[in-house]
């Protein structure tokens, strides 16, 4: 699957994610803060438990300790989909 | 030493008869019951028209319900604004008899069925059984002492009486307080049923000759409580008083309740005590009424300890006839139903009361609600019930104005 997954799949997957977990799809941007959609902590433990399924990849907290925004977090699921 | 005086300022509740306290006080006065084929949901409820989504999807349904339930409470209160008081000095104290149950199912399927990394990173913060103080401090920004009190039945009683201490010994000037509880699960309906607490007729008519056992309900209440200085200070609408609580073990049995009542009784007395009203003093009790064998015959007998010959005059009501038995819920929402029948001199019917049982000839205000006959220009005094598996006894003297 993951030779197969373009950074757009992963931007789409992010993004429907985070508006499932109550983020407001209008500000949900690649340039838009974690903070400023109120994206916490575990709402990052929850997206990375989806994308680990989706993409048969491993994250773990370290992970995201320079995440700033959503483009943050597409760009470093893409990494590792294609690492 | 003196103790401040606590008064009900707002209140709020979820039950099977409809959303709000007001729905349940007014449809349980009017005979209605939330009893669908031997269960008693909040069918009316939509956490979606209370909670943003994150917060509903942070929160299992017994928290759900409680947010629901709190929010109604603190605009009763007044407090849809701001808060009147130092959040230092504003605490919650909720109960509940079980916690996230359907949360720990679900993650347990999960579980099972595709292993530990599968399980909801949300499943501690949702399933913890103190989830419901922690939504509503989390919420409404309270700072004061917050915590849940479990004590299975009693729950929602203690939380209620723990709050009046907090606030008439300081650690708290205001309190929101309460229970809630969403216990029908796969797994808990199957436990109860097991152990032969269900009522197999699906019938909920505590102190009737026919009763079989209790019908499992899910709902929250809330009380804002307030010391009665700072309340009248800042002229807010004044429901009732909260005058005494009673606490209690039977260290009997872990689920029967001793026979004659023995704890329950006692609870009575020392909320009576606590209250500094007289035995002769009670106009209404809301009795616990489980519809069980033992509970109806046990609280009999503790009502006839406690009041003597004056016993069968008193109209005791079970609020469960109505909405079942909620569980962890059920003291906090009784105490809700209890404040606004002062209010209005009222004392609900025991809904499908027909056969008195050798014994059971309390007055339990069969058929329909009856008004409360008051011989001064008093206000009314009632007790409010609790008695939890374990042997957990707690009684409320509540006062309306």
């Amino acid at each position: 699957m993951a030779t197969t997954t373009t950074p757009q799949d992963v931007e789409a997957t992010v993004i429907e994610n985070l508006v499932a977990f109550g983020a407001d799809p209008d500000a949900v941007t690649r340039d838009a803060t974690l903070e400023n959609i109120d994206v916490d902590s575990l709402d990052l433990v929850e997206l990375t438990q989806v994308v680990e399924e989706t993409y048969d990849i491993d994250l773990d907290g370290a992970d995201f300790k320079d995440v700033k925004t959503v483009g943050d977090v597409v760009d470093l699921v893409v990494a590792r989909v294609q690492g | 030493m003196t103790l401040r005086d606590v008064v009900i300022t707002g209140v709020g509740a979820v039950t099977p008869l409809g959303v709000g306290a007001r729905t349940l006080h007014e449809r349980w006065t009017a005979g209605a019951t939330g009893i669908r084929d031997g269960e008693a949901p909040c069918a009316e409820f939509d956490p979606t028209h209370h909670m943003s989504g994150k917060q509903a999807r942070r929160a299992d349904r017994s928290t759900q319900l409680a947010i629901a339930a709190g929010n109604e409470a603190l605009a009763d209160a007044g407090w849809a604004d701001g808060l009147p008081y130092d959040p230092e000095l504003i605490g919650c104290v909720l109960g509940t008899g079980i916690g996230g149950i359907s949360t720990l199912e679900s993650n347990h399927d999960q579980l099972r069925d595709a292993g530990p990394g599968s399980v909801s990173p949300l499943a501690v913060p949702l399933m913890m059984s103190n989830a419901g103080s922690a939504a509503l401090s989390l919420q409404h920004g309270l700072r004061g002492p917050v915590f849940s009190v479990v004590s299975a039945c009693a729950a929602g009683s203690h939380a209620i009486g723990t709050a009046l201490r907090m606030i008439q010994h300081g650690d708290a000037d205001a309190m929101v307080t309460g229970a809630a509880e969403a216990p029908l699960t796969p797994l808990s309906r199957a436990c109860f049923e097991k152990m032969g607490a269900i009522s197999p007729s699906g019938v909920s008519r505590p102190f009737d000759a026919r009763r079989d056992g209790f019908v499992m309900g899910e709902g929250a209440g809330v009380l804002v409580l307030e010391a009665g200085d700072a309340a009248r200070a800042r002229g807010a609408r004044i429901l009732g008083t909260v005058r005494g609580y009673g606490s209690t073990g039977d260290a009997h049995h872990i689920t029967a309740p001793h026979a004659e009542g023995r704890g329950g009784a006692r609870a009575m007395q020392v909320a009576l005590r606590d209250a500094g009203v007289d035995p002769d003093g009670i106009d209404y009790i809301n009795a616990h009424g489980t519809s069980t064998q033992l509970n109806d015959r046990a609280e009999t007998r503790a009502v006839k300890t406690v009041f003597g010959v004056r016993a069968g005059q008193i109209p005791v009501s079970s609020t469960k006839s109505a909405i079942g038995h909620l569980l962890g819920a059920a003291g906090a929402v009784e105490a809700v139903a209890t404040v606004l029948a002062l209010r209005d001199r009222v004392a609900p019917p025991t809904i499908g009361w027909e056969e008195a049982d050798e014994g059971l000839d309390l007055d339990y205000v069969p058929g329909s609600a009856r008004r409360l006959e008051l011989s001064d220009g008093r206000p009314p005094v009632a007790l409010s019930n609790s008695f939890g598996f374990g042997g957990h006894n707690a009684s409320l003297c509540l006062e309306g104005v």
